[in-house]
């Protein structure tokens, strides 16, 4: 397969970036995107040139690291999967592809396709835990009986992996159906509910202190998240937030 | 809580449904225009001179709406200040539908119109009953109450028409998104949710067409006679 890789490249934060076009041949439909970008790097660094930085770790789907906006959506045309589990096969011989970075004013970029999520993990300490002692005096996580329909919705929540396609795909850079689903999962869950009022409280200042957008309703999120988070989540956000204001 | 983003949604909402009730009660008065003028004439003349109407829910309307529009526009910016850099290819269709993507552009299409509207009816009937003084809402050549003669009036030129359609299939676009995802706002989601949406998509569509019949019917009315 020939293509043309139209690429974001920025030397660094403070740099003024760019798209470049690099021609590439000999892409089979097996290869992921990312072993794609592999190809071109090799070809690159044995020209002399500067590879194209890009995040990556696990490439099965589950670490949460790689992100890039391929031709306009987080993660490629494909639904319900990561950068790293999209195929080649996806595309067609001849084609262009645009290769971003996520774009955010909370997510500034670090070089080229990679950016600085790390907004991220400052909404998770903000209270994404729950405050239990567990040296010494660990509870049996079955002592507590937690209802099936509870326990799955929470669990649905738990599988975001922040990768920040939510972001990156959201028409206004809204952060909240990653914040809902860190929110969800220990709001379901009795262990969770103790600490939940402050909890999404301190969640959200944090996440409007990024300078994320608001949200609209537009549902770009729950379309291009990898792990299928519901909207049902912004809704169950609002809805603990509002009461956790009103009880002050 | 009202910095918040979340704060701002459910205002946004809130303001929203309220201008939703309005309008539903607006166009039920405006379809009595073509059913039963006497009755139109005499709706407009107690909503027009209710002291109630006019000294309380009135002031609320408009503030509704102004809050409604700079609210919206402040979401707008911020929005957009949280995407500095743009994208080289954004595939916005891919994932969202064309309405909740442009609401601000539908939403200012409507406030347009608004102003349309206000040098239409609502500044000639300032300046009637405040300014002239006239309270009484009569014909000057005498023969019952004013309203349905100036509604039907302004309904004769074409450009006014064209004007008031295009305004409402932007208000059924703007309330395509709007008026369905105000529940999600507000935090509602659950078994009843799926039936208020399709009453939201519902009410959308049969609103505005309502209003576009009945600026048809008094212009169509008019080029008959």
């Amino acid at each position: 397969m020939k293509l043309t890789l139209k690429i974001w490249r920025q030397e660094n934060a403070a740099a003024k970036g760019g798209i470049q076009s690099y021609p590439i041949d000999g892409i089979e439909g097996d290869m992921s995107f990312l072993e794609m970008l592999d190809v071109l790097n090799e070809q690159l660094i044995s020209k002399g040139d500067d590879p194209v930085v890009f995040d990556h770790d696990c490439r099965e789907g589950i670490c949460g690291s790689c992100s890039l906006q391929i031709n306009g959506e987080p993660h490629g045309p494909d639904r319900l999967i990561t950068t790293c589990q999209l195929h080649m096969r996806m595309f067609k011989d001849g084609d262009t592809i645009t290769i971003e970075p996520f774009r955010a004013a909370a997510f500034p970029v670090i070089k080229d396709l990679m950016v600085d999520r790390t907004a991220f993990d400052r909404i998770q300490q903000a209270g994404g835990y729950i405050s239990v002692n567990t040296s010494g005096n660990t509870i049996d996580a079955n002592a507590i009986p937690v209802n099936k329909e509870d326990a799955d919705e929470s669990f649905n929540a738990a599988t975001c992996i922040g990768c920040g396609a939510c972001v990156a795909a959201c028409k206004n850079a809204s952060a909240m159906l990653f914040t809902a689903a860190k929110v969800s999962q220990f709001a379901l869950l009795p262990q969770g509910k103790v600490e939940a009022a402050t909890r999404v409280l301190n969640m959200v200042e944090q996440m409007d202190k990024e300078g994320f957008g608001n949200c609209t309703n537009t549902g770009a999120c729950e379309v291009e998240c990898p792990k299928g988070i519901s909207l049902e989540n912004i809704a169950r956000m609002n809805r603990e937030y509002l009461s956790a204001s009103l009880k002050g | 809580m009202t910095s918040s983003s979340i704060a701002r949604k459910f205002a946004m909402a809130l303001s929203g449904l309220f201008l939703v009730l309005f309008l539903g009660q607006h166009f039920t008065i405006n379809l009595t225009s073509v059913i039963a003028p006497d009755t139109f004439n005499n709706w407009s003349h107690f909503m027009g001179t209710n002291f109630l109407v006019q000294a309380v829910l009135q002031p609320v309307l408009i503030f509704g709406v102004v809050f409604h529009f700079i609210m919206g526009f402040i979401l707008e910016l911020q929005n957009r200040r949280a995407r500095n850099v743009g994208y080289a290819s954004y595939k916005g269709s891919a994932n969202a539908s064309w309405a909740s993507r442009n609401m601000i552009i539908s939403g200012l299409v409507i406030l347009a119109f608004l102003v349309l509207h206000f040098i239409d009816f609502w500044i000639p009937e300032l300046n009637i009953k405040y300014l002239q003084g006239d309270m009484s809402g009569l014909l000057e050549s005498g023969g019952g109450y004013r309203y349905h003669e100036e509604l039907v009036h302004k309904f004769e030129s074409h450009l006014r028409v064209i004007a008031y359609v295009i305004a409402f299939v932007l208000l059924a676009i703007h309330l395509w998104h709007g008026f369905a995802s105000s529940f999600q706002s507000v935090g509602f989601n659950n078994k009843y949710s799926k039936g208020l949406t399709s009453f939201a998509k519902v009410y959308a569509i049969v609103i505005p067409v309502g209003f576009i019949f009945i600026a048809l019917y008094h212009h169509i009315n008019h080029l008959i006679h």
